[in-house]
């Protein structure tokens, strides 16, 4: 056989760690994309923070009324934010007494009665309604949602605008989310628990719900918790559905802006820096922020513990 | 639903498979069984891996038909009735025929729940403590948990863990049970304290057990059946020898009985 | 073993109720199997809904009957580009085509702009009455009985809304001559930008974490950090898009800084901003998708790069990257796919509801179809409505396409290890 001559560079025969500009190059280019993500946090906090100290330092707003104050009405300076967090409030429950009995009544369905034909058929419908833009919802909430209602109960005791057309379709909205959610929950419950469950001579209800649901039962919070950060954080359907106004009323059946619907209404007109309703996007968006945030992180809490179960 | 008739006196066997053939779709796992399970013994099902011992196992209490295209062909008697008649309802059987499986697998429920569990969804009357403290002490596990029976049943040991999944089985008063390999994830001394449990438990229940340790069936069932894949190349596991246990392992009568019970085999 | 000899087996009696335990299986059975159906019976009525309003029967009233704009016998329809500017020169004041010629020299205009010029200048259609689809099949001959078609100038037509020319037609404040045009090159426009911006920052940042980096508190925080930013609702980002892209990098986004001045973009509200905005709420999607699809590389390959001495980015570049990225691919495209149907964030750094002329740069004022969805929903007028429809049937069927595509590479390339 021939003898080939192996041509490396000379250096290749010391054994001396050697510079790679490039590399080093490319680690920096990576490192700095890994810490891209805490730059927007950060941004966030920081923008939406410092916009929403400028609100409340305006001479018209103080925290207090902010807080408790039954009336937003910028034009005579009244600041209070519970008319719009009462509407965001019973949207999103009405949403929620939709999502989760329905939620979880297709993810009992999908991982413990379906056959996998039937999953894998209805798996990627799940898939469509979660994919679906929430402006088209918006649509369906007015154009279906809205005159069902009106029908059901009568032209003058629902409004053309209303939250309970919102919330229902936010309802079928979030549907998708809880249910898959669950569904991974419950499938991930081991398969030797349900045999030992059955082999106690449990039926398949005894063993769905007093087992396997139990078991899950972490997981379940968890998508439970997502699902409602979802429908407080819910904005083309409130804005298209919900009315518009900021309204303090308990009846679902009224129109009344959330707080994500104020800020759509706000903010699509002209709106110059600095204005006093500038400002108050920002303090609304940072309350919107941090009950989303909380939510999100108890449920990542939760998700953890429910690992740590199985492994 | 109709439950199976009990004790039916015409029938000497608790069990009886005839011609039995098991399948998962169109894959037939198991051919052609024929065997007997006599009151109060303990039978052994023995043989290589993959030759549908655990499948032949979970057709005696219908834990197969949860394995979505599974069927069977072929009868099988419990006392005497069809189990696999059309007005059997499978819950009751397997209320009627525990199970103990291969690896420990409590619910993640307190001890106490885990045995109490099966009690309440079959509407058990008694006092519920008397009935999880009478199961531990039957499996030999009671003095181990007794001051903690609020803790999970995932924190026992693994030998604790299979005693406590006997214990639930217990707990429902069947009169078979079923056990597929229940010492094969345990060490040596939790391993021994299962056997002497069997053979304590045979005095009041039927036993079939599954194992692939021929030791543990010379020494613990009274009955072993032998199992093979049959030679026809269609890769079903079938009982080729059932017997007394002493002969099966001194005086087996088929040549691959022998092979296998003196570790001739592959 | 005798411990078990001093006990007595408590009473063994069970009440076993199996009518009643199969009972309510069978009851709760079908309430699951019923949760299921609504949810497949929402998604149904939701399309059937937008398909209801998406076509119809339409009652036009023309100032002139477009029957009398024949030319030499042949209908409007039929004419060639030359026809119909006499038809133009003849039913206009010459002030009023000469102007039209000023705008846009005719030369430089096509057919169908001509054509759409004859109906908006001489035939003024105008929309008298609307009917759904389902009543337009299911009513046609009272429908066609109340309407006088005999009358010049009336006319009664069956109307799909999302049609070609729907989607050639630019915006207009007509709903007859209204169209997705500009909107759909808006929605292209903006998502390049996302894409281009998203799309590298994010599969960098997942290789880092995957490959580089170590497992240690700082790192743990962003991973923590790009799961809570997935969840943060997506109006948010449009705030911070507001308040970063629209206001601070102004003349970035505006484009002043490369030396255009149109003073139409100088406020910063350009597809720049959108694109950047929708970049940000993408970013952990992608991040998130990636970080799975470069997990799912065998740990084996790596070490075959390592042990014949490749650097730690030579093993990432040839082998970890080309595995998995079918698995990015997907992730991105399912990321998109969202980033397509976002309104909120876009409606907050004030994408413009009514703008005629096609954007042409980055720094261009713009609209997107979500956006012109929104701004066609919230009209009260009907036919307003059934353009939405119509333009939701376009933005569905670009998602489709896209999550097919998607379902597709993750068939083609699945797992070949
Ligand atoms: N759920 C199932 N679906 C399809 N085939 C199965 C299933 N369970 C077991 N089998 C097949 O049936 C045969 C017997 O399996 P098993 O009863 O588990 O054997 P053993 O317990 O003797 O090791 C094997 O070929 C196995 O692959
Ligand atoms: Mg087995």
């Amino acid at each position: 056989m021939k003898q080939i001559i192996l041509n490396y560079p000379e250096a290749r025969k010391s054994l001396k760690r050697r510079p790679r500009w490039g590399e080093s190059i490319i680690q920096g280019l990576l490192i700095f994309s890994g810490f891209f993500s805490i730059f927007t946090t950060i941004g966030i906090v920081y923008e939406l923070g410092k916009e929403a100290l400028l609100f409340f330092r305006e001479p018209a707003v103080n925290l207090w009324a902010f807080l408790t104050g039954t009336q937003w009405q910028p034009h005579i300076e009244k600041f209070g934010i519970l008319p719009l967090l009462t509407s965001t409030l019973i949207t999103s429950t009405i949403a929620m007494s939709i999502a989760i009995p329905l939620g979880l009544g297709v993810a009992i369905y999908l991982s413990e009665y379906a056959t996998p034909k039937t999953r894998n058929l209805l798996k990627p419908i799940l898939e469509v309604l979660a994919g679906i833009p929430t402006i088209v919802y918006g649509y369906f909430a007015l154009t279906f949602m809205t005159p069902l209602l009106r029908t059901i109960f009568g032209q003058d005791t629902v409004d053309i605008y209303n939250m309970a057309s919102a919330g229902l379709v936010m309802g079928i909205l979030i549907l998708p989310l809880i249910a898959s959610m669950t569904e991974d929950a419950l499938s991930a419950v081991p398969r030797s628990l349900r045999e030992a469950a059955y082999g106690l001579g449990g039926t398949k209800l005894e063993v769905a719900l007093k087992v396997v649901v139990p078991a899950a039962i972490s997981g379940i919070s968890a998508a439970i918790i997502v699902g409602m950060s979802r429908a407080i954080g819910e904005t083309m359907i409130v804005a298209v559905a919900a009315g518009a106004g900021p309204n303090f009323t308990f009846n679902p059946f009224k129109g009344a802006e959330t707080l994500t619907g104020h800020i759509v209404r706000i903010s699509g007109g002209d709106l110059s820096y600095d204005s006093i309703d500038y400002n108050s996007i920002f303090a609304i968006g940072l309350m919107l922020f941090f009950i989303t945030l909380t939510l999100n992180i108890i449920s990542q809490q939760i998700v953890r513990r429910f690992r740590e179960v199985y492994e | 639903m109709v439950q199976p008739q009990s004790k039916t006196e015409n029938s000497h066997y608790v069990l009886e498979a005839k011609n039995l053939e098991i399948y998962y779709g169109s894959f037939k796992a198991v051919t052609d069984v024929h065997m007997n399970v006599e009151r109060n013994k303990i039978t052994a099902i023995i043989g290589p891996s993959g030759c549908g011992k655990s499948t032949l196992l979970r057709a005696f209490n219908r834990m197969n038909e949860l394995v979505s295209d599974s069927s069977i062909r072929g009868e099988i008697l419990f006392q005497g009735q069809d189990l696999y008649a059309s007005n059997v309802d499978p819950v009751v059987v397997r209320h009627r025929i525990g199970m103990v499986f291969q690896k420990p697998n409590p619910f993640p429920k307190s001890i106490y729940e885990n045995i109490a569990w099966g009690a309440r969804i079959h509407g058990y009357k008694g006092k519920m403590d008397e009935l999880v403290e009478y199961s531990l002490r039957q499996a030999a596990l009671w003095d181990e948990v007794k001051d903690k029976l609020n803790q999970s049943g995932l924190a026992l040991s693994g030998g604790q863990q299979q005693r406590l999944c006997i214990a639930r089985a217990l707990a429902v008063q069947p009169e078979v049970i079923l056990m597929d390999e229940p010492a094969s994830a345990l060490d040596p001394i939790a391993t021994l304290k299962i056997e002497e449990l069997m053979q304590e438990l045979k005095k009041n229940y039927t036993i079939v057990i599954v194992t692939h340790n021929m030791q543990q069936a010379a020494r613990a069932s009274d009955y072993t059946a032998m199992m093979m894949l049959s030679k026809d190349g269609e890769r079903s596991g079938t009982v080729i020898e059932f017997d007394e246990t002493k002969h099966i392992f001194t005086n087996p009568k088929d040549k691959r009985t022998e092979d296998y019970v003196t570790g001739r085999f592959g | 073993m005798s411990e078990l000899n001093n006990t007595q087996p408590p009473q063994m009696e069970f009440s076993d109720d199996l009518r009643r335990r199969n009972l309510s299986g069978r009851i709760w059975m079908v309430v699951f199997r019923l949760s299921t159906v609504v949810g497949i019976i929402a998604l149904v009525t939701l399309l059937l809904n937008i398909i209801n309003q998406s076509a119809g029967y339409v009652h036009y009233e023309a100032k002139v009957d477009p029957d009398t704009l024949r030319v030499d016998g042949i209908p409007l329809e039929e004419q060639s580009k030359e026809q119909l500017m006499s038809v133009l020169q003849n039913n206009l004041s010459s002030g009023a085509y000469n102007k039209l010629d000023r705008d846009k020299p005719f030369a430089e205009r096509d057919r169908g702009e001509v054509y759409d010029l004859v109906f908006d200048r001489v035939v003024k259609y105008k929309v008298e009455e609307t009917w759904l689809l389902w009543d337009s099949l299911t009513h046609s001959r009272e429908i066609k009985a109340s309407v006088p078609t005999e009358q010049s100038g009336t006319e009664l037509k069956f109307v799909v809304w999302a049609n070609w020319d729907f989607l050639r037609r630019q915006q207009s404040s007509d709903p007859v001559l209204a169209g997705v045009r500009t909107a759909i090159l808006g929605s292209l426009w903006t998502i390049s930008i996302t894409i281009l911006a998203a799309f590298p920052l994010g599969v960098m940042a997942a290789i880092y974490l995957e490959e580089y980096a170590a497992d240690n508190w700082i790192n743990r925080i962003i991973r923590t950090n790009i799961n809570n930013l997935a969840g943060v609702p997506s109006i948010i980002y449009g705030i911070l898009g507001l308040a970063i892209f629209v206001r601070v990098l102004e003349p970035f986004t505006s484009g002043t800084l490369f030396g255009i001045t149109d003073p139409t973009t100088a406020n910063g509200r350009t597809i720049m901003s959108a694109g950047l905005t929708l970049a940000l709420l993408v970013l952990p999607l992608i991040i998130i998708n990636s970080q799975e699809a470069i997990r799912a590389v065998p740990g084996s390959l790596r070490n075959a790069s390592y042990g014949i001495g490749a650097t730690k980015w030579q093993t990432v570049w040839s082998h970890v990257l080309p595995n998995a990225m079918p698995g990015i691919l997907t992730g991105t495209i399912l990321a998109v796919s969202r980033a397509i149907g976002e309104t909120a964030p876009l409606v907050v750094i004030g994408a413009s509801t009514v703008i005629f002329f096609d954007p042409e740069n980055p720094f261009s004022k713009f609209t997107t179809l979500p956006i012109q969805i929104y701004q066609w929903t919230s009209r009260p007028q009907d036919e307003f409505r059934f353009l939405a429809a119509a333009a939701i049937i376009v933005l569905l069927a670009i998602l489709l396409t896209l999550n097919a595509t998607a379902i597709f590479l993750r068939n083609r390339f699945s797992r070949r290890y």
